[in-house]
């Protein structure tokens, strides 16, 4: 019989700067097991919409996330917005969705990046930023945050884009398309980057339904689960289609956040040409009463928002289930059999937000 | 599948500027709507208070008797708030962030 050791990673740990704890039962260098643990970072967020004016909680909601701040905002107002009635005009909602696209390419930009810190290529994860760093321009200059965008609101948008602003984010991303495929061309053919995702971390498709997998994990794995589907803000008068990809590994689930990418600036440039003139918030009166179950994807998955209001000006309750807590059970699904030198690329690849699911 | 795929980009690199700037003496400028730091017209204001409300950290303290405004900037998290919540228009949001501090002060104003 075989000896197992037990390797405790985190929540200090070399991957992110984000606190995890997972016990690793070791056999040899394989690992048979991990136990994780999280509660590290919990904020109580969540108790907090008892004390806050519904219209002000989308401050705090956007600061669920540091990455996918925008659509947690967004997330919010549609559950008030549907508790309440509230009618968003198109052109609101055509910005929202822009928003939404411009922080996806954000937050894949920043993965790519880590993701190539976390198997050693530095220069590469230096490129990524590089270009990530324009995107963060174009938002800062619409929104007037980098990362924090505050601009969702219950009711529209606080912000507008001129149609000129419009044309010429347009422009600048389809400039820019030439440069993301230059450096992610990189991540999908380079023979180093092939060796260690090819094959590492498979994770059936059946895998993925049953655990509950959400996202760009569950699209690798071939699930063709996509929240926008559904039709929030102005997706459902928007032409695409989810990114699948069907081998499962870590290379796949790299490849479906690469061409996410371009998708992305796909959905911005047709939400440029269909945009109409109007207004871009109407006026919230009354009380909310009654409960709403909002779903939404963001760049890491399906976000889950559920609100019930009881006809005072606080929430009774608001649960946020973020698409890395769906995950971390894929991962450690993902984490049995592999070795102990690829667990840090294999936690990435769920894009993990720790922070975020813990609230 | 290819190797030294990064080369060229490294390689090109050498030959282009840097991407980054020589900050202090290229300073990047800030677009117009970034929001930094809270500003008010003191002259205006009629200490309502309601911004104190509203402020989601807490960060600003009317005090109605001795008619002063003060702002924690350490808390202060820039979303605006108080900006749009109050009635004499006397709060902004200006482009610039504020200055390091040497203490953990708040920044009052008294009336004019």
């Amino acid at each position: 019989m075989s000896e197992y050791t037990v390797v405790p990673f985190g929540p200090q740990h070399p991957v992110l700067p984000e606190p995890i704890h997972l016990d690793l039962v070791l056999d040899d260098e394989k690992v048979v097991e991990a136990i994780p643990r999280i509660g590290f970072v919990h904020r109580g967020l969540e108790k907090l919409v008892e004390k806050k004016d519904f219209l002000d909680f989308v401050y705090v909601a956007e600061r669920i996330c540091g990455i996918c701040s925008f659509i947690h905002g967004l997330s919010y107002c549609i559950a008030v917005e549907e508790i309440m009635k509230i009618d968003v005009p198109p052109r609101a909602q055509y910005l929202r969705t822009i928003w939404s696209e411009l922080s996806r390419i954000h937050s894949h930009l920043l993965w790519l990046g880590l993701f190539a810190d976390a198997f050693g290529f530095e220069s590469l994860f230096m490129n990524c930023w590089k270009l990530r760093e324009q995107i963060l321009d174009i938002i800062e200059e619409t929104t007037g945050g980098r990362v924090i965008f505050g601009s969702a609101k219950v009711g529209g948008v606080r912000k507008d884009i001129s149609r000129e602003k419009l044309s010429e984010i347009v422009a600048k991303l389809e400039a820019y398309r030439k440069e993301i495929k230059g450096i992610t061309d990189i991540f999908m053919r380079d023979a180093s980057v092939k060796h260690r995702l090819v094959g590492v971390g498979v994770l059936s498709k059946e895998d993925a339904y049953k655990l509950g997998a959400v996202g760009p994990t569950a699209r690798g794995s071939g699930l063709a689960v996509d929240m926008r589907r559904l039709g929030y803000a102005a997706y459902g008068k928007i032409n695409f289609q989810p990114v699948v990809e069907n081998a499962g590994d870590s290379y796949s689930r790299c490849k479906v956040r690469i061409r996410e990418l371009f998708q992305s600036v796909d959905i911005i440039k047709q939400c440029a040409a269909q945009i109409e003139e109007g207004p871009i918030e109407v006026k919230v009166t009354g009380l909310p009463q009654g409960e709403f179950f909002c779903r939404t994807e963001q760049p890491r998955g399906e976000v889950v928002y559920y609100a019930k209001a009881d006809g005072t000006k606080f929430l009774k309750r608001l649960r946020v289930r973020t698409p890395t807590f769906a995950n971390l059970a894929a991962m450690l699904k993902m984490l049995q059999g592999c070795q102990l030198a690829d667990v840090p690329v294999l936690i990435l690849t769920i894009d993990p937000c720790i922070s975020c699911s813990e609230r | 599948m290819s190797f030294f795929s990064m080369a060229k980009t490294v390689l090109l690199s050498l030959f282009r500027k840097p991407s980054t700037r020589r900050y202090p003496f290229v300073v990047r400028p800030f677009f117009k709507n970034t929001r930094g730091k809270v500003d008010i017209e003191i002259i205006k204001c009629i200490f309502c208070g309601i911004c104190q409300k509203k402020c989601p950290t807490s960060a600003i303290n009317v005090f109605k008797v001795e008619k002063k405004w003060e702002i924690d900037r350490l808390r202060c998290i820039s979303c605006g708030l108080c900006v749009e919540s109050c009635p004499k228009k006397c709060l902004s949001l200006n482009n610039q962030y504020p200055a390091s501090m040497t203490e953990r002060a708040k920044e009052v104003f008294p009336d004019a």
